[in-house]
């Protein structure tokens, strides 16, 4: 059982993803949660601290740096019965789990004909912006979002990080869930939970707007909307889509605001070539083309890798003002 | 001494994972199977000697090469062939075919076609269980091969950090595919790895049913105890190639007819007829029902339908 919040209270992301845990562990004897540095050390990003001491070492489990391992014992943990979330540091560190991931979560119970699913949750911090390099930047939200049999949650709200935890265990499939960690210290209101079960399928517009659309996820949310907040001074009304899931897409979504917009600006951390932004254009041309006053525009990360030094980095990701440009591009003015 | 009537069902078992398998091969030439084909033929006693060892609660992680796996474990040979065939009525609804056997109802959780790739598996099972304070056991088969990738390590490691109720079945058959075991590692005496994780190990002759048999009860005996991971080296060898598509230019004729002077099935035949545990009417009699049960199977394979294509986007994701 969930407790409900009756007032709204400000809290950090990182506080409302701690929450989400602490809430799934005592709910379901099942949950527990096992990755690299979660119990002793707290978590990398320090959201998982004091769970250790509170649950102890059978559920926050401190595995060693055996990515491949220790989510394939999540998946493994999961066929038996059990709720695993599975820590995964850094989507960066995730490429030593691909196998499991791509290989053996997401085709399971496809491969055997529908007896075995797979409910397992992986969380793992992504994206860049904090002078970390090449290595340790990647956006490869998109990747896992090509692979059928996964859902891919990118919560960039306080209310998506509290919430999206516990709708992905419900799930009986496996989940990944992309937290961007220049998101982490952002605070925000948590607005109390619905009596309906958590929404992890549709995207949200969080501005409304008549003129133009500004199609994003996870980082690129407070990105788009500071960039909204600008061009409402050049009084050009932009809708802010989050689109929050990434597999399935919610092509609903896209098209009712194209439809109402006739314009947009797709916002990736991703690179472009062949990334999720690619797929949002192609639905939208495949579907709503003739809506579309001007071409569809993107916003995405250059095509290197992620440099260290502060003003590569910040020339290399989507920023506020290139939003902005952008969009005054489709707008024409 | 053996227990006649056990050592009977042995012979059997070996033979009924034969005899299938001849058939799919003859089934592979007339075009009924297709895609990959991976023969167990020559290494039957690994998988029906570790089987005894299992009660039916426990679990069992196979390879590629897992029809004897999935007949020892009790799977229903119709259904396995009716796989091959691609049929809806396939263990696998025919989603998975040969490589990918699976069946809830025996936990056998299939059939994995990239090496190594279920040994983490197994381990979160084992996980599973250890969380749950269940006293099952889960059984994990690899080849030697998957002894070179790194999960198998991270697996071994994890088990054994974790003090976790799985058994590590690696089937040395000596080659890779086509790579034997001294050209891939700097190290091959395979148990020493095993060790290196604290993990109890034992060569066993993979070969002689009985000594697998024997081998995996004190090892599942042990595991079950709360002794944590084991590790069998079973030794053994492929009579066939690699797959169907495989000219065999890595080994040579006369090591394969010398391995199969060790043919586990006749030794396990030679030795019960010659404790008086195996008449000549009793070993044709077997043969006899063992080929009507794999002529069952195929008839029920024939018989089987096809899965509408309207149905093809089922099962990727759970069905409310």
């Amino acid at each position: 059982m969930t407790i409900l919040q009756t007032e709204r209270k400000t809290i950090t992301y990182r506080d409302a993803v701690r929450e989400a845990i602490r809430a799934a562990m005592e709910a379901d004897d099942r949950v527990f949660l096992m990755g690299e540095d979660v119990g002793r050390y707290g978590g990398c990003y320090a959201v998982s601290k004091g769970l250790l001491e509170e649950f102890g070492p059978e559920r926050v489990r401190d595995t060693p740096l055996s990515e491949a391992a220790f989510v394939g014992a999540g998946i493994g943990a999961a066929l038996g019965g059990m709720r695993p979330i599975v820590e995964v540091m850094t989507v960066n560190f995730s490429l030593l789990a691909l196998d499991q991931i791509v290989n053996t979560a997401a085709l399971f119970l496809h491969m055997s004909g529908g007896q075995f699913n797979v409910p397992l949750v992986i969380r793992m911090a992504t994206g860049a912006g904090r002078q970390v390099a090449a290595q340790h930047s990647h956006s490869l939200e998109g990747w896992y979002a090509h692979i059928p049999g996964i859902k891919v949650l990118t919560p960039a709200t306080i209310e998506d990080a509290r919430w999206m935890l516990g709708a992905a265990l419900a799930d009986p499939d496996p989940v990944i869930i992309f937290e961007h960690a220049a998101l982490y210290n952002t605070q925000g209101e948590l607005p109390p939970q619905g009596d309906s079960p958590f929404d992890i399928a549709t995207a949200r517009v969080r501005r409304p707007g008549s003129d133009l659309s500004l199609i994003t996820y996870g980082g690129g949310l407070p990105k788009a909307l500071a960039a909204a907040e600008e061009l409402s001074l050049d009084g050009i009304a932009a809708e802010v889509l989050d689109l929050r899931v990434l597999r399935p897409l919610d092509t609903k979504a896209m098209l009712a605001t194209v439809r109402s917009t006739h314009r947009a600006v797709v916002i990736d951390e991703g690179w472009k070539t062949a990334g999720i932004s690619a797929e949002i254009s192609a639905r939208i041309a495949e579907e709503a083309l003739w809506e579309l006053d001007a071409p569809l525009v993107r916003v995405c990360t250059e095509e290197v890798p992620i440099p260290y030094s502060r003003h590569l980095e910040e020339a290399a990701l989507p920023q506020v003002p290139k939003i902005v440009a952008a969009a005054h591009r489709v707008m024409g003015r | 001494m053996t227990d006649p009537e056990h050592g009977r069902h042995l012979l059997r078992e070996m033979l009924r994972i034969r005899r299938f398998e001849e058939k799919c091969a003859q089934l592979y030439q007339a075009e009924k199977i297709r895609g990959f084909l991976h023969l167990y033929i020559g290494e039957e006693a690994v998988a029906v000697g570790v089987m005894e060892a299992l009660t039916p609660e426990d679990a069992v992680v196979a390879t590629y090469r897992e029809h004897g796996h999935a007949l020892a474990r009790g799977m229903d040979p119709g259904r396995i062939m009716a796989e091959m065939y691609g049929k809806v009525e396939g263990c696998s609804r025919g989603r998975g075919g040969s490589m990918h056997l699976f069946d809830a109802g025996i936990r056998f959780y299939g059939g994995n076609a990239i090496v190594g790739g279920g040994l983490p598996l197994g381990v979160g099972l084992g996980l599973a269980d250890h969380l749950q304070g269940r006293d099952r056991v889960t059984a994990v088969f690899f080849g030697e091969g998957a002894v070179a990738e790194g999960e198998f390590h991270e697996s071994m490691n994890l088990a054994a950090l974790w003090r976790l109720p799985v058994l590590f079945c690696c089937e040395n058959n000596l080659y890779a595919m086509g790579t034997a075991l001294n050209r891939s590692e700097s190290q091959n005496r395979l148990t020493l790895k095993a060790a290196s994780y604290e993990m109890p190990a034992w060569e066993v002759d993979g070969m002689d049913v009985l000594a697998v048999e024997e081998a995996a009860r004190m090892a599942v005996e042990s595991v079950r105890g709360g002794g944590g991971p084991h590790f069998l080296e079973l030794r053994t060898y492929r009579f066939r190639a690699h797959s169907m598509f495989d000219p065999e230019l890595y080994r040579g004729k006369d090591e394969i007819e010398q391995w199969k002077l060790r043919d586990p099935i006749e030794s396990w035949r030679s030795i019960l007829s010659e404790q008086g545990l195996l008449s000549d009417d009793e070993w044709n009699q077997m043969e006899e029902e063992v080929r009507a049960e794999v002529q069952s199977a195929v008839d029920f394979a024939e018989a089987g339908t096809w899965e509408p294509v309207d149905q093809l986007t089922r099962f990727v994701y759970s069905e409310a």
